[in-house]
């Protein structure tokens, strides 16, 4: 294998990494300030690709589509935690469980039923498509460049909104001590709905982004939902900087199983054998780091004891 | 309002009358739906134990599930093909009885909830939640790699298996074997429930520092309910594979385990049983929004809303007092 080969796939990691850490943010954000496992995040995901889709092919402009992934599923993330989400804070993990996994079914088959059964399609416009050659002789995506970028743009602006402005310090306080912030009279409903609106936000934004390079369909989200919950896990629930890490050892480590797991078996067995237990076993890596990562820190890399 | 006996007795016969309905109705169909609820509920009560008294949310409990179908189901596999896995020591060459399937089932989807278990009651809370998904997950992509039985596409058995001479073909009469399984699991569990260790597991579940202080191991204990629960739901994976006469990864996925949960709150965490009226409204609202409507998913969402936010003590807390 060449070198450039591998510099590639170890981009698409990091990119794949990035679409993670946009899901996990928000997942983390909502879970370590509202103690809320949300199953439903991945709904999110889904309606950000939606809405991009739908304006894209009404205007053709790539960048109102994206504006549209972020203010649609912010929108209707402020509706159902008005209506439903707000009730479920006060309650134990399960009831969560159970009402964000109905809220799935709920709104797979509402976008089934306004979009139709099959896939639609999102274009990347016309100058992101193509190639672009890095220094090294590396040809590479520049659709995957600017994912990779805008990823980095949202962690740097998370960072700062995190530590440096008076939501975060809200948000920081919200995580340690819930009571706390209360009793210092800021408005905690207030800051509920706009960390689930954020982290709507940032879903359908990765929603989008992804929309574009693979079809846009009904159930999209929950692969990455369940990927985004092993990335939060590992890098300890409430942590954005946990969600970072996590987020890029899980894309790279996913993508790279997936390049070198099938060649290693190709060694010992017949190739189609060995593609199918080899992307199999690619499939169980991300997992089995989260259970090695759990074995020696049971509230993971940077959660709190 | 009603005891929790009478509540008992009362779920446990209708399900039974609703499939002589079907019989005497000669709609065959009705069996089959009253066999499913009571598979699914075999599998929600088994849930039930580790998670509404114990305390343990798992959300991996389809890997018991497909593990305990999928041993059962590559079992009669052989059985019909005629070749033998070699097992080094002997060729195992499958096996077409239920009784022997269902054994190997139980003895697999045991061992592996021992070894899931032992790894996964270290941690608590969400990381608890998330260990056991992952497990599922592992051999839910296992399952869809390994291509001799099937990979994506599914093991396919074609017939029931024996069981003495009955003829397990016939819809009345699996539904009897399946109906049976479900009475002697119940009177297990409320055994395990109202034992000892059923009283310690509770406590466990309330204060994990008292029973310490007793002198118990909340590990131990835990890890018990847990592989007893597993070891049921194999068995309800067995029967399950048995009444499809096929066995998909569709089973290990974190859907299916999804579902059993959704069974569990839906009728009631509180009580052992809740799970089994859990599986009939379950099914019964499926099949009923099914026939009215397209989108009954849709509609299925938003009862489960209402449910979980109006009936907190799930549907079986309307009819039984405390």
């Amino acid at each position: 294998m060449s070198l450039q080969l591998f510099i590639e796939q170890l981009l698409n990691g990091i990119q794949f990494g990035f679409m993670l850490f946009l899901m996990s943010a928000g997942l983390t954000l909502i879970f370590g300030v509202m103690g809320l496992i949300n199953l439903a995040h991945g709904s999110f995901f889904m309606i950000g690709a939606f809405s991009a889709s739908f304006v894209a092919g009404l205007t053709g402009n790539f960048i109102l589509a994206i504006l549209a992934s972020l203010i649609f599923p912010a929108l209707i993330g402020i509706m159902v935690e008005f209506a439903i989400i707000r009730k479920l804070y006060e309650r134990d993990h399960l009831d969560q469980v159970l009402a964000t996994f109905a809220l799935i079914l709920l709104f797979s088959e509402a976008t089934r039923y306004i979009f139709g059964a099959f896939p639609l399609f999102l274009d990347i416009p016309n100058i992101l498509q193509g190639n672009i050659l890095l220094p090294g002789e590396i040809v590479y995506s520049k659709y995957r460049l600017i994912i990779i970028i805008i990823g980095l743009f949202i962690a740097v602006g998370l960072y700062f909104l995190i530590n440096r402005t008076l939501l975060g310090i809200q948000i920081k306080a919200g995580q340690n001590d819930r009571q706390m912030i209360r009793v210092l009279g800021i408005n905690i409903s207030r800051l509920y709905t706009i960390v689930f609106a954020m982290g709507a936000a940032l879903a359908g934004l990765a929603g989008a982004l992804i929309g574009a390079i693979q079809s846009v369909e009904v159930g999209m989200g929950e692969p990455v939902l369940i990927l985004a919950f092993v990335v939060i896990v590992i890098g300890g629930i409430g942590s954005i900087k946990g969600a970072l890490i996590g987020a890029l050892l899980i894309g790279v480590l996913d993508t790279m199983a997936r390049l070198f797991l099938p060649i290693f078996f190709e060694l010992i067995m017949e190739t189609s054998q060995a593609l199918s237990l080899g992307s199999s076993l690619a499939s169980m890596s991300a997992y089995l780091l989260m259970t090695l990562v759990l074995i020696f820190r049971p509230t993971g890399l940077f959660g709190k004891k | 309002m009603l005891t929790e006996k009478k509540f008992n007795l009362i779920i446990v016969l209708g399900i039974f009358t609703f499939s002589l309905i079907g019989y005497v109705m000669s709609e065959p169909y009705f069996i089959t739906l009253a066999t499913k609820i009571v598979i699914l509920g075999i599998a929600g009560c088994a849930l039930n134990l580790i998670l509404g008294f114990g305390g343990m949310v798992s959300f991996g409990h389809a890997m018991f599930f497909g593990v305990g179908g999928y041993v059962a189901a590559i079992s009669a596999f052989h059985s019909m093909n005629g070749e033998s896995i070699d097992l080094i020591f002997f060729d195992f060459n499958g096996s077409s009885q239920m009784l022997f399937n269902w054994f190997l089932a139980v003895i697999f989807s045991m061992f592996f909830a021992l070894l899931v278990g032992s790894i996964s009651i270290r941690t608590s809370g969400v990381y608890f939640i998330m260990i056991t998904l992952a497990f599922a997950q592992m051999t839910y992509y296992f399952s869809v790699g390994w291509t001799k039985y099937g990979g994506e596409d599914g093991l396919s058995t074609y017939v029931r298996n024996d069981l003495f001479s009955i003829n397990t073909m016939l819809p009345l009469n699996f539904f009897i074997i399946c109906f049976s399984c479900l009475c002697i699991v119940g009177f297990i569990l409320n055994w395990v429930i109202n034992s000892n260790f059923g009283n310690f597991l509770k406590g466990c579940k309330e204060n994990e520092e008292k029973m310490i202080s007793l002198g118990l191991n909340p590990y131990t204990l835990k890890l018990t309910a847990f592989v007893i629960s597993g070891a049921i739901t194999g068995l309800a994976g067995a029967l399950y594979v048995d009444l499809n006469r096929f066995v998909s990864p569709t089973s290990l996925s974190w859907q299916t385990s999804g579902e059993l949960i959704v069974l569990v709150i839906l009728g009631g965490s509180a009580r052992l049983f809740g799970p089994l009226l859990g599986a009939i409204v379950f099914i019964l609202l499926e099949q009923f929004l099914g026939e009215v409507t397209e989108n009954w998913q849709f509609w299925l969402g938003v009862i489960l809303v209402l449910i979980v936010l109006y009936f907190p003590k799930g549907v079986s807390g309307l009819f039984i007092k405390d």
